[in-house]
């Protein structure tokens, strides 16, 4: 069956199946990714179906399954490596920033690394510390990564295909709050690039760019917003490095205001770069300045505040109309 | 075996003797002693006999005996003609091998072709074994690259400046190996001081776990910059394998029929299907850490006084001497050659020019980023801006 519904964390499912019966090199790699499927079960049955060789359950040690993943690669694999929760990435922070990144470079482009890094981020499913982060813009600093994270079932199922095609490394946000929501899939469409932004609504009166897990919520944002008789767009990025400014810019032409909304803390974070970089691009096109509505620079909380922390309707409507008053 | 006692430091171990390695590793070691290292060559060029690792040299013939002897002088040479360009300002920095040749000569020259070798930042001369040619080694050096050799061309990885890094690289590919069902082993090179990273204690689980067909092999050069090796261990480093279930085993490490035979030994397991070893090559680091270390600061000169008395390449050419396999000839053209090899690598470096420019740019993806493109194409701007002010 080419389309149906499925739930996101079941179409990365699929698209990972789909890898590993195309391409022989294709390995998923990761803490309990074997028999349990996964804390999220995204690698649900995968074992089963291809075996422990090419479904490997780790040690429980980051820095070893990114670092052994590289040496995979460097033999002529493609691995796909599961972090259990953003918060653990940190102990493979080291390989993924010193090697991954960088052994194309330093070898003059004869070694490729083509190693996808699945991180489950984000909060808003009422965990405990450490599993509700969003580190994207560490990442995205780092030259030689490629930073992605889709919001829907199409998306997650297209650009994981292409994550794992890609012969750069990928680090692929999962919008785990998203995990279980229902989109439709056709598995014999042909996607768009990997590192293309879509409009998922058009507007006229103000543009609003999210990516993964916020990009639900821009569309609850717009919906009321048009009741209060209010046009927006929204811009899904899809991916955060490369980062689409010809989208960008082309919406707020038109547009002429934009909000960026990511759970990430605002200081430092995607957000200030797209504002920078659309204030330079886009200077006489601006009526308002560019805002950013996330994360406040504190630690996530804990599960009973993050409702406060985390970007919501209101507190996206309060910066519309801030915009808009302009 | 042979025991040496080699420390000139004061040894302050006591550790326990028991190994995995098999009945040769029943250490008969006293407390407040160096554990027994594996030895084949005494410091005054005797042969002793091993009983489990004499079959790894048994077929060596002089002829491969002068060649490990050439093989350790070309490489002290050349490392001393990088010192000196450091010193002439043509190297930005150098990290000097003299001391290790024995170490990674005898393991360097112990690999087969379709091994792969990850070594950290100083193993010349194993590079100097895998044919990587050595003004190669010099490009990152000099600040002209970060590499600057393709690693598949000798199987031999790129320098790896984070501590402990390659362990894991190692340890990948090898499972690799295992899963394309092929022979061919992997070899890691790393510090005394790298035993504490991480990493190193990572690759240790994954390769066992996973039986990978990984040699570490660990050259203790006594320090780690400043840091004495105490400062990493409490146990005698090569013990470290059995609390991860694989063997380990002590080699002298200037001693390079020792080396040799050890790290054949350990390929061979590791091809057999038999997992990782870690080889804990002892030796010394005879010279500053790199060309920016002073170790007046933190060591006593009489303890490398003492190790001068273990040099590796003079124990070999006793040895040869002792054996008759070699005569005045031998060394002249040695010598000979050694200035030509000097020579060329002083021209090599001088000659090597700058990158391009837009090197800044090249590679930093293999499918192209956006922002690579459009600052490119910013620096290509204003590079061009120049060029119009000059009139060009
Ligand atoms: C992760 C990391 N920490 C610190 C350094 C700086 N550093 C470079 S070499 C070195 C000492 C390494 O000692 P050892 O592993 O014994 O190797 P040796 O240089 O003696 O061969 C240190 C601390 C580094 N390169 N990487």
């Amino acid at each position: 069956m080419a389309a149906e519904k499925l739930a996101l964390a079941k179409a990365i499912n699929e698209s990972l199946r789909r890898a590993l019966e195309t391409d022989p090199k294709v390995l998923i790699m990761g803490e309990d990714v074997g028999k349990l499927g996964g804390v999220f079960r995204v690698t649900d049955g995968l074992q089963k179906d291809f075996g422990e060789q090419r479904v490997i359950d780790t040690p429980l040690a980051e820095s070893g399954i990114v670092g052994t993943a590289i040496g995979l690669a460097l033999r002529g694999y493609r691995p796909v490596v599961e972090i259990q929760f953003d918060g653990f990435v940190f102990p493979a922070y080291d390989q993924i920033v010193t090697q991954l990144a960088k052994m194309h470079a330093r070898s003059l482009g004869k070694v490729k690394l083509p190693v996808v890094v699945r991180i489950p981020y984000g909060g808003g499913i009422g965990a405990v510390e450490h599993h509700s982060e969003s580190p994207e813009a560490l990442f995205a600093h780092v030259a030689g990564l490629k930073v992605v994270s889709p919001s829907n079932s199409f998306d997650a199922y297209w650009m994981m295909q292409q994550a794992i095609q890609s012969d750069d490394p990928v680090i692929f946000f999962e919008p785990k709050r998203r995990y279980w929501d229902k989109g439709e899939v056709n598995t014999e469409a042909i996607p768009g690039p990997l590192h293309k932004a879509q409009v998922v609504r058009e507007g006229t009166d103000l543009t609003l760019v999210a990516y993964g897990p916020m990009v639900k919520l821009c569309r609850e944002v717009a919906d009321a917003a048009a009741e209060e008789g209010r046009n927006l767009e929204i811009l899904d990025l899809r991916s955060v490095s490369p980062l689409d400014f010809d989208s960008i810019q082309a919406s707020v032409e038109k547009t002429r205001r934009l909000i960026v909304v990511h759970e990430a803390p605002v200081f430092f974070g995607s957000g200030a770069e797209i504002a920078a970089r659309i204030t330079e691009r886009c200077f006489y096109h601006l009526e308002a300045p560019v805002l950013r509505v996330g994360g406040y620079h504190a630690p996530y909380p804990p599960a009973r505040l993050e409702e406060e922390y985390l970007p919501g309707l209101d507190r996206v409507l309060d910066a519309v109309d801030r915009a808009l008053a302009y | 075996m042979t025991v040496e006692s080699t420390a000139a430091r004061t040894p302050r171990r006591s550790a326990s003797t028991k190994s995995t390695a098999g009945k040769r590793t029943t250490a008969k070691k006293q407390p407040g002693t160096e554990p027994e290292l594996v030895q084949l060559l005494t410091p005054e060029g005797k042969r002793v006999k091993d009983a489990t690792y004499d079959k790894y040299v048994a077929g060596i013939t002089p002829e491969e005996l002068r060649g490990l002897y050439r093989d350790m002088v070309l490489t002290r040479r050349f490392d001393a003609e990088a010192t000196s360009l450091q010193r002439q300002g043509e190297l930005g920095l150098w990290a000097s091998l003299l001391g290790q040749e024995a170490a990674q000569i005898g393991s360097g020259r112990a690999t087969r072709e379709d091994d792969y070798v990850f070594p950290t930042y100083r193993e010349h001369g194993v590079a100097w074994c895998r044919g990587v040619d050595p003004s190669n080694l010099l490009g990152m050096f000099r600040g002209v690259n970060n590499g600057g050799w393709d690693p598949n061309t000798n199987n031999f990885q790129l320098y790896t400046i984070v501590i402990g890094s390659q362990t894991l690289h190692a340890t990948g590919y090898a499972m690799g190996i295992a899963k394309d069902g092929a022979d061919s082993a992997v070899i890691a090179y790393f510090g005394d001081g790298a035993s504490s990273q991480g990493d190193v204690a990572e690759s240790f689980t994954f390769s066992a776990v996973y039986n990978a067909p990984v040699v570490f092999f660990c050259q203790n050069n006594q320090w780690a910059i400043s840091e004495p090796t105490e400062k990493q261990t409490r146990v005698p480093l090569y013990q470290r394998a059995q609390g991860f279930g694989f063997p380990g085993v002590r080699v002298d490490g200037n001693d390079v029929l020792a080396c040799l035979a050890v790290t054949k030994w350990a390929l061979e397991r590791a091809r057999n299907g038999e997992g990782p070893t870690l080889v804990e090559a002892y030796t010394y680091r005879m010279g500053a850490h790199t060309t920016s270390d002073d170790p007046t600061k933190y060591r006593a000169d009489e303890e490398r006084v003492a190790w001068e008395a273990k040099d590796p390449i003079l124990r070999l050419r006793r040895y040869l001497e002792a054996s008759n396999h070699t005569d005045d000839g031998f060394f002249a053209e040695l010598e000979a050659e050694s200035e030509a090899l000097g020579k060329r690598v002083r021209e090599a470096v001088r000659a090597m020019p700058d990158p391009d420019h837009f090197a800044i740019f090249e590679h930093a993806y293999a499918d192209g980023h956006a922002l690579v493109d459009e600052e490119r194409a910013q620096f290509a701007a204003y590079q061009a801006s120049f060029a119009e002010e000059e009139g060009v």
